[in-house]
């Protein structure tokens, strides 16, 4: 692949996984539809992976996300390197006693004996219109587990990355790929690399706020600072990638530099991953700030189906530039 | 009511040699006698735990263990103690474990609902009714990728086959034809809720057949015909001839929980089974066929005494894991967060 043709994210997760596949034969993959004969995957991530490493390392699974899970965790405690496919991220609820109860915790309960090295890859995000049960944001209840670490990358690069980095990785990772992101060009990942898990990115240099954000938001984060650039305000802007354990040493050097921050996400504000940053900043650098940090999310309701209410329900650029304009101007 | 307690003659091939009985019975009576000593010291107050008592139920893990290789894998639950000694567990890790010490073989931080002992197999002991099947299947999976021939056995009571876990877990077994062994110890109570109201099946065995794979109900409380089923299942699995549901039936002594007053439990009935005891009765069989004299096994309960004498004095004199251990194995590494 020449290094000036694009590939989104959908591919970049897939050259990911062969990649991974092709260096250790212990890392398998198993979900539902994952398997070529049931099309790789309902879009087609795991397309190829059955065809090239055989339908025992790629393996498709009945509708059972509790069996699922619990098949990848018990292979990952001999040395397999299980890459488990939730479909879609609010499916992650019928699993949840296997990722909570038992990915996350084994490795404490069993005093550091035993080791999940697990990757549960799930996809979600709202603008299809898939309406309340297939496009949740529901990061913040696996953040808020003890023992698991959550990813969600915003570009190809990343996305391979962070991937190739999950699966080396020998405690349980959650994935997190966005819906509607999935097709876009973006510049190729370099084969074999590595996007360290709980380093967070700079992603756009400013000094008048701080806008910290991961996922689909990432990228409506850069497009406001831009329009904002326009208005004479320099945001900076970070990507997290990993939202737990998340990067505060990168956050809150440049927080201290622009004195503002706002934190931005689909999910829920309620309660919501915006709610910790923001209260870690205010707590490391109350003193200096100048405004109170600012949180955007999506309201407390359902993911709605009609379409200019679910617009409403997402977070985007023009968010997130009022939240700017407002904390610059905040007295 | 009270199930057929003494060591009968199965279908399922010729008697066990008494080289294997004696095996069985060792473990038998180290169950009883470990459960003997916890009520003890829990009594005593010089031990604080949630404790669920196995007792009624040594003859099962007896059995399916004495069937099994060290290198076979086995996933338990919280009422499980007796699982893992039948398995292999040595008793100085258990006892500091169950009292908090660093020492135990979870350094303290699982404590007797999360015993693990992966040098024996014994892999993941969990507190949620029904999780040990999942977790079993991806075990035995492991093995069909290796193509070796170990065997994974996941045990859980009868209550934990009506949540959804045990269904999806025995689909996936019977479709992969994994090399996996599902023990339910049918000890008639889901908690406290006896089990003609809490499962609508009138044998749980007969489940399998939804699942295609073989299932059996037995005497649990026959070392006999235990060990027969359990060595039939342990042999097809290792052999590549797939799953088995063996449904023991045996009956909890005691309630749910230590402490908890099992008024749930109807007295005569559980009279009947106490009375019906199947370690003194497993003991003078042994005798009464010529197996073992009352010197021999009165040796190995005595070594069993004093081990037990060692492990409980081990574990009160061990140390309790320093604060450091608190934020300790959540990863790998330290925590960045």
């Amino acid at each position: 692949m020449s290094a000036a043709e694009k590939i989104n994210i959908l591919q970049a997760v897939n050259l990911a996984l062969a990649d991974a596949m092709a260096d250790d034969v212990k890392v398998v993959v198993l979900g539902e539809d994952v398997g070529d004969p049931e099309g790789g995957g309902v879009i087609g991530i795991t397309r190829g992976l059955s065809t090239r490493f055989g339908e025992a390392r790629c393996r498709s699974t009945p509708i059972a996300e509790q069996a699922i899970i619990g098949a990848a965790i018990g292979a990952s405690l001999v040395g397999y390197k299980p890459v488990a496919e939730i479909m879609l991220m609010n499916f992650t609820a019928v699993a949840m006693d296997m990722i909570v109860n038992h990915a996350a915790k084994l490795r404490y309960m069993s005093g550091g004996q035993t080791s999940v090295p697990i990757v549960i890859r799930t996809m979600t995000g709202a603008g299809f219109s898939s309406g309340g049960q297939h496009s949740d944001y529901v990061e913040g209840w696996f953040a808020h587990t003890a023992g698991m670490k959550v990813v969600a990358p915003s570009t190809a690069a990343d996305a391979y990355g962070l991937m190739r980095s999950c699966i080396d990785d020998p405690d349980p990772c959650l994935f997190i790929e966005n819906i509607p992101t999935y097709w876009l060009p973006d510049t190729p990942p370099e084969s074999g690399s590595r996007t360290l898990l709980g380093q967070a990115k700079v992603t756009r240099e400013g000094t008048d706020v701080t806008i910290v954000s991961y996922s689909r938001v990432a990228r409506e984060a850069l497009a406001a600072a831009e329009a904002l650039s326009g208005e004479g305000i320099s945001a900076e802007v970070i990507d997290l990638r990993t939202i737990s354990p998340w990067d505060k040493k990168t956050v809150l050097a440049s927080v201290a530099k622009t004195k503002r921050a706002i934190v931005a996400h689909e999910a829920l504000r309620y309660f919501g991953p915006g709610g910790e940053i923001a209260s870690t900043i205010n707590e490391e650098l109350f003193s200096s700030l100048k405004a109170p940090v600012s949180r955007l999310g999506a309201p407390t309701t359902p993911v709605p189906f009609s379409k200019p209410l679910e617009d409403a329900f997402m977070v985007g650029s023009k968010e997130i530039v009022a939240a700017a304009k407002a904390l610059v101007a905040y007295k | 009511m009270a199930t057929v307690n003494e060591p009968r003659a199965g279908t399922g091939g010729a008697r066990p040699t008494d080289e294997i009985l004696l095996k069985i019975y060792k473990k038998v009576t180290l169950i009883r006698q470990n459960d003997n000593r916890s009520v003890a010291v829990l009594k005593a107050g010089r031990l604080s735990m949630p404790y669920y008592s196995p007792r009624g139920q040594e003859v099962i893990p007896s059995s399916v263990s004495t069937a099994l290789r060290d290198d076979d894998y086995i996933c338990t639950i919280y009422r499980g103690i007796h699982d893992m000694l039948a398995k292999g567990m040595p008793l100085r890790d258990l006892w500091a474990e169950i009292a908090g010490r660093v020492t135990g073989i979870c350094k303290g931080k699982g404590g007797p609902m999360h015993l693990t002992y992966p040098d024996k197999g014994i892999m993941v002991t969990t507190g949620i009714v029904g999780s040990s099947m999942p977790i079993a299947n991806g075990l035995a999976w492991a093995s069909q990728m290796d193509g070796n021939d170990k065997v994974t056995v996941a045990y859980f009571g009868d209550g934990a086959s009506n949540i959804g876990a045990f269904h999806e877990a025995l689909n996936l077994a019977g479709l992969w034809k994994l090399p996996v062994v599902f023990v339910c110890q049918n000890n008639r109570f889901a908690e406290h809720t006896a089990y003609n109201k809490s499962t609508a099946a009138d044998r749980i065995a007969d489940r399998a057949i939804g699942y295609n794979m073989p299932g059996v109900r037995v005497d649990g409380n026959s070392p006999v015909e235990m060990y027969q089923a359990a060595k039939e299942a342990i042999d097809r699995a290792r052999a590549g001839g797939g799953p088995t549901l063996i449904e023991a039936m045996t009956f909890r002594f005691s309630g749910h929980v230590y402490g908890d007053d099992d008024a749930y439990m109807d007295p005569v009935v559980k009279a009947e089974y106490v009375a019906a005891d199947p370690v003194p009765r497993f003991r003078s069989w042994l005798i009464s066929e010529g197996i073992a004299t009352d010197e021999h096994l009165g040796a190995i309960e005595r070594a069993i005494e004093a081990d037990l004498d060692d492990a409980v004095s081990f574990a009160e004199t061990s140390a309790f894991p320093g604060l450091e251990e608190l934020e300790r194995d959540v990863f790998a590494g330290e925590i960045a967060a």
